[in-house]
Parts: structure tokens; sequence; C-alpha cells
């Protein structure tokens, strides 16, 4: 009997990111789409049925949308931009929009600081109805909760580095003095100390990029929206900056909205990940199940040259080992799981389940005959196990090596799944598109 | 006599009758106008002729060689002795300070115009045509209401010159708010500045390298509409152009034409420096 586990935690195993893993990853849960955390705080972004129609009859046209019109039918009443958007940004996650250019994901980011009011629908910003506030209010939303990156770093020409990345402290009406340490704190976090009396021209793109970031980390908002960020800058810059959001997103805990068309940019930095296609969300999940259930042939089509083994961890492959003998059990019960299994080795655990080595065949066949009724002598290290977080590609070497599957151990030691090398190779193949009717997309 | 039966139209008539009605009924206006006009042009004149030449290219100089360096200062003082030399240093003088009355008034109602025009697009698409209007129609037709209203001498001949001027005023303010990369907008506005903020630190910053390149240009315009402006008395070197067309005299109009030219270069070779050395421009030259 095979199982699969999918990683429908919170975060995904990442590990870069030692204590986001989340413990039991054999656990099914229904996928959480209501995001509200456990303290009952509200989510950090709320989209509800979010519409954009760009146009001088766009309420008629989300009329029609809402009928299920599609958005070439409504053409002659306006462009649809975003057709009816409905998600969660958990407090601390990066929430990953991925769509090709025209998919509406510009215009989605830009509803969530209300750079553009939604048709219809409705955007909260940590429980703050966006269209419910006026100019003043809003200004000071975006002063306090919520700032951003853009694609092409939207920088002052004309102010140093340090003015750059200290200009929201100065909109917010912070003392001269006291923004430029703020700002100077911020430069040094993105690496940039030295630079300050630079100006924006005289910077390569990633420094640029780099003066944006710190720009808006000087704001000092919860949610940071970064659009496209990095897109603009060659590939080797281009990770090395995905490397660092990674790293300052985990010890400032910031809610991140990043919009990329790379899907291994979304793959990479994404908790989660919505996808979209033509103004509407297809899909919303982690990496793995966006990969391994994709939504539909669009999706699954999308996803096709993905490197899978990169994304794909361990745990999502994993199958319930099918030989394990307590260590207490001894060279009988040992000889009888694996005659059933039709292996020639076992795993061994311990009480607490955690893996302690394997036993082969013979050895146990031998302890039997000079009549040992314990495994103390003939368990042998065996396979370094692997974590439940480890990426595919991984896992390749130690099957390599292996005689028996790979083991999969979570971060208490306990063996939780085996990775057969067959199972390994079967990962590779590109995944059909689900059953719609088993699809996990949150309407 | 019209052979297209087509019915005449009195367009002529009526915009005939509005600028009486607007004489008449505006005269109390017109004579502050003419009054604050005179007063102003009248002020500057007297302090560019009052000192002697070379006090006054001395300054000149010293201006060009801020704006830009010592070779426009030499080339200032060489063109200034020259205008002196062909006896047209006080006409230059008084071009020189309508000119300069003349584009300051259009500068202080283009700069505004263009950035409404810029925020708006209904006043864009307002202003678009009435500046089409303005500067295309031949500028002699301004001179006939303008000395209508205010007779003869420097204010007809200011007022022309402003009509005349304005345009490119306006049109590079907007063009220049325009082409301020929306993602720096944006950026404002993300962060929570006010608009007035906004135009302030990242549209009239950024902008400003077009927007003076329109100063230039209105300078430039101003400065072709003197001999225009002799026409109807004011002093300066149109007035020695019309004199020299009159009685055609090609030994003055050679002399006064070449001190017009002169004055131009000066001008725009000091204004098109300034643009270039905005604080966006120079930061980006630096890279």
């Amino acid at each position: 009997m095979r199982w699969r586990t999918r990683t429908i935690e919170h975060e995904r195993h990442r590990p870069r990111r030692p204590g986001s893993g989340a413990a039991a990853a054999s656990t099914a849960r229904p996928p959480v789409t209501t995001g509200a955390a456990a303290d009952g705080a509200p989510p950090a972004v709320t989209v509800e049925g979010v519409y954009k129609v760009f146009g001088r009859r766009h309420a008629e046209a989300v009329r029609r949308l809402r009928q299920g019109a599609t958005r070439d039918d409504v053409k002659a009443l306006g462009t649809a931009a975003v057709v009816d958007a409905s998600f969660e940004v958990r407090r601390g996650e990066i929430f990953v929009v991925m769509g090709l250019s025209g998919s509406g994901k510009s215009t989605l980011i830009r509803m969530l600081n209300g750079l553009w009011t939604p048709t219809s629908g409705r955007v909260l910003l940590g429980g703050e109805e966006l269209s419910a506030v006026d100019a003043k209010q809003l200004r000071q939303l975006r002063r306090t909760r919520v700032s951003m990156v853009f694609q092409h770093f939207a920088l002052l020409p004309h102010r140093s580095v340090l003015d750059n990345a200290a200009y929201p402290l100065e909109i917010q009406g912070v003392d001269k003095t006291e923004r430029r340490a703020r700002a100077t704190e911020a430069l040094a976090l993105v690496g940039l100390e030295g630079w300050e009396s630079s100006f924006p021209s005289q910077l390569s793109g990633g420094m640029r990029q780099r003066v944006g970031l710190a720009r808006a980390l000087a704001a000092d908002t919860d949610v940071l929206l970064m659009d496209e960020a990095f897109s603009a800058l060659d590939p080797l810059i281009r990770r090395e900056m995905q490397e660092q959001l990674l790293d300052l997103q985990q010890s400032l805990g910031k809610t991140i909205v990043f919009i990329t068309h790379d899907l291994n940019e979304a793959m990479h930095l994404g908790d989660r990940i919505a996808v979209m296609r033509a103004g509407e969300i297809v899909q919303i999940g982690t990496a793995e199940e966006i990969l391994s259930e994709p939504a539909d042939d669009y999706v699954a089509r999308f996803v096709a040259d993905v490197d899978r083994t990169r994304v794909l961890t361990a745990s999502s492959v994993m199958e319930r080992p099918t030989a394990v003998v307590p260590m207490a059990g001894g060279p009988r019960l040992a000889s009888r799981t694996m005659r059933e299994a039709q292996v020639s080795a076992a795993f061994v655990v311990d009480r607490t389940r955690a893996l302690v080595g394997i036993v082969r065949d013979a050895d146990v066949v031998a302890a039997i005959e000079q009549g040992k009724d314990t495994l103390e002598g003939i368990v042998e290290d065996g396979v370094a196990p692997v974590s439940t977080d480890t990426p595919l590609a991984e896992v390749f070497a130690p099957a390599a090596e292996s005689p028996v599957p790979v083991p999969v151990v979570d971060e208490r030691g306990r063996l939780v799944g085996v990775v057969p090398r067959v199972t390994l190779l079967e990962a590779m193949i590109p995944v059909e598109a689900a059953d719609p009717a088993t699809k996990e997309v949150p309407a | 006599m019209s052979d297209t039966f087509v019915p005449r139209l009195p367009l002529g008539d009526w915009v005939e009758s509005f600028v009486d009605w607007v004489t008449g009924a505006w005269r109390p206006f017109f004579s502050v106008v003419k009054d604050v006009l005179v007063g102003v042009y009248d002020g500057l004149d007297w302090v560019l002729s009052t000192p002697p030449f070379w006090v006054v290219a001395l300054v000149l100089a010293v201006v060009a060689l801020l704006a830009k360096g010592w070779r426009l200062a030499v080339g200032t003082v060489v063109g200034l002795v020259v205008v002196a030399g062909l006896g047209q240093w006080d006409n230059a003088m008084d071009t020189l300070a309508l000119v300069v009355v003349a584009s300051v008034i259009a500068l202080v109602v283009a700069v505004p115009l263009g950035i409404w025009a810029a925020r708006d697009d209904r006043v864009s698409a307002i202003v678009r045509p009435v500046l089409d209007l303005m500067q295309t129609m031949p500028a002699f037709v301004y001179l006939i209401p303008t000395v209508v209203i205010f007779l003869t001498g420097a204010v007809p001949g200011i007022v022309a010159t402003v009509i005349f001027a304005l345009a490119p005023g306006v049109r590079f303010t907007e063009l220049g708010i325009r082409q301020v990369d929306a993602e720096v907008v944006e950026a404002g506005h993300a962060f929570g500045a006010t608009p007035g903020r906004i135009l302030r630190q990242i549209q009239l910053p950024l902008a400003l390298p077009t927007i003076m390149a329109g100063v230039n240009q209105v300078i430039m315009l101003a400065l072709s509409m003197v001999v225009i402006a002799g026409m109807v008395g004011a002093d300066g070197l149109g007035k020695d152009v019309v004199a020299a067309l009159q009685r055609v005299n090609v030994a003055l109009g050679f002399e006064a034409g070449l001190a017009v030219v002169i004055l131009a270069i000066y001008l725009d070779r000091v204004t098109s420096a300034l643009s270039g050395r905005a604080k966006v421009a120079k930061a980006r030259a630096r890279a």
C-alpha cells in the first residue's frame, strides 16, 4: 500500500530555515484556507472576491463576470485584470503570486496597498478594510503597515542612497537624526554599509534593488509587497538576492507578498504560491502541492519543466516502511517481518520509533541459529537517514549507495518513511493534471 | 465676390466686437496691468542701462561663468564688446529687459498650467489646442488687440510676447512631469506621501531638466518677438530692425540683427547650461 505525504503545514520545510519545518509530516489535515492565526489575530492580508476591471463600464463587466462570462466576453466593457480573487496571507509567510505577464498579478498587488481600488470585493490589511478608509487614513496605513519594493527599483535619482532609504521615514515625519540612523541600519541589513553617500546611478542593478529593499525595511512595516522585485536582475545576482530575502525574512519575520513570473523563483521563495492566469487565481498551494497535484492542465504545463528534485522534498514522495522491527523484538520477529515483506534487510527502531539502524537477513538467520534472542550486535548503521525536508536532489546519492530504501526521519530522529529508488525515479516524471474533483484550490 | 456659395462667416466682426467690449468693460483692469508692466519694465531697464557698459558686461560674464564655465564667460565678454562696438548697447539692454520681463511672466503662468495639465487629462485636452492656436497664429495678429488695449510702447510688446512665448513653457512642463517614471511616483504613493510632497520631492525635481529646456524655449521665442515688438514702438533692437526695413538700410539692419543673434546665443547657452545643472541631471551624469 502506498501513501503520499502531502506537506500541508503552514510552512514548507526548508533546510535553510531551521525551526520553520512543521513536525507532523504524517498527519493528514485538509489544507488550511482560513488562515487565521492560532492566537486569533487577523491574517496579515485578506482578499475577498476581488475584481478589477479597467474601463468605463466596469460595473457591468463585473456583473457579467459573476454570471460566468469569461474575460474575453467582457472585452467590450473593459479590461478585466483581476477576476474573483480570494486568498489570505498569514503573518510571517512568504506568499508568492505567480503568473505570466498580463495575468493580473501586478494589478492584484497594487490593490493590497490601495494604489488601485478594487472594482468589487474587499481587501483587508490586518483586519482594516482599505476601501473603507479615506485618503488620509489610507496614507497613514501605507506609512505604517505596508511597504513596497519595485521591479525597476523606483529610487529617487537625485538623492543619496542614505536619503533614499530614509525616504519613508521622512514621509512618516521622523526627525533627521533618527531617520538617518534607522536608514543606516536598514542599509547594513542588506549589506550596503559604506555606500550611504553614493547616488543610485553609481550602483549596479543588484545594489540598487538592495537600496529598494532597505527603503522598504526602514519603513518598518509588517507587510512587504514585492513587485517582480528581482526580475530585472541577472540570474546570479537574483539568486543572491533571493537568499538574502529568505535570511531577512527569517530574522525579521515580515509578511511578504512576492510577485513573480519566474516559477523557479516562486518555488524557491514561496511558503505558498498562488498561480494566476488571465486574471484568475487557478491554484493556491505549497510548491510541492502545485508540482505534484496541479489543479489543471495550465498549471501542469507550467510546472512541467521545473527541476522537481529541488522543490519536492523527501516527505512528499516517501512511502510507509514495510520492514520495521523494534529493537526489543528479537531475531525471530525480524526474520518473519522480512519474509512477509519479501526484503533482505529491515529497519530497526527503538521504543520511540527512533531509527537505530538496519539488520540484514543473513545476520538475523545466523543469530537465530546461535540461539540469540536479541538484535544487539547485528544492527548496522546502514545508510544515513535524510530528513523530511531534504530536497530530492540530495536523496539521490544515499539512494545509489544503499541496499535498502533511504530512511526518512523527522527532527527527533523517528523513522517516518522511506524513499525506495523506484519512487525517486518515478517522482521525476511530471504529474498529469489532478482530477478536478479532488483539486485543492480554495474557492 | 465669393463664388463658393458658403455664406460669409462674420468671425472677424465677432472678434472685433469682443475686443471692443473687453477694451471698454475692462479698462480699469488693463490700466492697472499697464502701470505694473511699465513699472517692472522700466525698473529692470534702469538697472541694466544705468551702470557703465563694462559693469553689466562683467556681471553677465560672471553669470555665464557660474552657469557653464570660463569659455562661455570669455565668449560673453567678446560678444557684448561687439554689441557695444556696433553702437547697439542701449538697444540691447532695452531688449534684454523686455525679454526677461516677458519670459518671467510667461513662466509664472506656464509652469503651474503645465503642472495642472499633467495631473488632469481634461485640462490637458483643453489646453493643448489653445496652445496650438497661440503658437501658430501669426504673431503680428496679437499686436492688433494689444495695441487697441495698451496703445503703443513696451507694454503691448510684452503682452504679445508673453502670449507667443507661453506655449513651450506649458508643453515642456506637462511633458516633463508626465515623463517622470511612473514607478517612482508610485513609490511615493506606496510609502504614504501626500500629492503635494510627491509633486515637490519627486515630480518637479525629476522633471526639472525638461522644464528647464522649456524655459530655454520660452526665452528664445520671447527674443524672436522683439522685432515684432519693435513695430509697436517698444524700444530696443527691434525698433532699429524695423527702421532699417522701412528705410532699406542694410547696414543698420545687419548691425541690429547681429546684436539680436549675440543676445540669443548668450541666453540660450546660459539657460541650457542651467538645465544640465539640475540635481537629477547631475546625479545621472555621475554614473
